[in-house]
């Protein structure tokens, strides 16, 4: 993964572990590689790795077990959640740009349906 | 707890660095940064106690550093230091006479990690393997705080990964590595805090995180930003 960099990258790597929870790749209940695991596999300070599982525990989506490391949280309806989270994140992100393009929400909804 | 108390070092007169003031905590990776000439290898050099400021002082856990310090600053100097005779594993034994803290079985594993054979000898290893080899033994020492200078100059790819694995591995909640670079670039995603130097002043020292989330700046932004802005005003 290549990572951007103007954006924080505790975030960034969040959003990789989001995905790969909504993909199924990685399942509820399971546990997450440490912080220094995470740091090795993104080459990201390891500072910068416990900060994506503070981050992601702030978000409901990770917890930690006092000495046995961070696990997704074991929720059948997480999946959706989080689907449904970076979906509206990507929907406001692309009608903020289109607005400030000066389309309107009736064009906006126009230019999706012939996308299709 | 490394600290730079308004340091100053002059050469025949010339001054390098002017009033450098810098606090380092343990459990960090730190990034000295500025273009050559602008006095991260003087700083380095006086942190690891090989030369003396002209005033000022460094100090590392309260006490100037000087031979003590020594046995806990690890210098990665930018110059080769081995004996072209040596092979790789000679200069394991090397090391172990020099440093107390020499692990031997850890610079074996890094050898490993970074897949440079230990009967090669000096004279006959690449720039990238040089730099390896160079990287295992210093890392190998069980310091708490490592200066590492330039450790990435004239390295491909593939050897530059090997190398920042290493230096990941080993940050501890003990340890400050201290890392310089003229290559912003390579180092933008392992960096807690920057230290942008110029004309021998500290000219900023940024959290690398802070920077993308308030200014939304890479280090590399940032970076051409200080150095041009000062250059514009001199």
């Amino acid at each position: 993964m290549k990572l951007e960099t103007t954006v924080p990258i505790y975030l960034q790597v969040g959003e990789e572990i989001k995905k790969a929870i909504v993909t199924g790749k990685v399942k509820p209940g399971e546990k997450l590689p440490s912080a220094r695991e995470l740091a090795l596999k993104y080459t990201i300070n390891p500072n910068t790795a416990a900060r994506v599982y503070q981050h992601l525990e702030q978000e409901g989506i990770a917890m930690t077990k006092r000495g046995m490391g961070t696990y997704v949280i074991e929720n059948q309806d997480l999946t959706d959640q989080i689907r449904i989270g970076m979906a509206q994140e990507l929907v406001s992100h692309f009608v903020g740009n289109m607005k400030e393009l000066g389309f309107s929400e009736a064009e906006i909804v126009k230019l999706i349906e012939e996308e299709r | 707890m490394l600290e730079s108390r308004s340091v100053s070092k002059s050469f025949f007169g010339k001054t390098v660095l002017k009033d450098v003031d810098l606090i380092l905590e343990p459990g960090k990776i730190y990034a000295l940064l500025g273009p050559n000439g602008s006095g991260k290898t003087t700083w380095m050099k006086l942190a690891a106690s090989l030369l003396k400021p002209t005033s000022g002082e460094i100090l590392y856990k309260e006490e100037p550093v000087g031979l003590a310090s020594r046995k806990e600053i690890a210098y990665l100097p930018t110059d080769p230091f081995f004996y072209s005779w040596m092979t790789v594993q000679d200069v394991g034994r090397y090391y172990a006479d020099f440093f107390e803290d020499f692990q031997p079985e850890a610079f074996e594993k890094l050898l490993s990690k970074m897949e440079l054979p230990t009967n090669l000898k000096v004279r006959t290893l690449s720039s990238g393997m040089t730099a390896k080899l160079k990287i295992a033994a210093t890392l190998a020492r069980n310091a708490k705080v490592y200066l590492l200078d330039e450790p990435f100059n004239g390295i491909d790819l593939l050897a530059r990964n090997q190398i920042m694995e290493s230096i990941i591995s080993s940050l501890n909640p003990e340890v400050t590595l201290v890392l310089s670079s003229h290559l912003v670039e390579e180092i933008e995603s392992v960096i807690d805090t920057s230290i942008f130097m110029k004309d021998g002043l500290v000219a900023e020292v940024c959290n690398t995180e802070d920077l993308r989330t308030r200014e939304g700046l890479s280090l590399t932004q940032k970076y051409r930003q200080i150095m041009q802005n000062r250059a514009n005003l001199g």
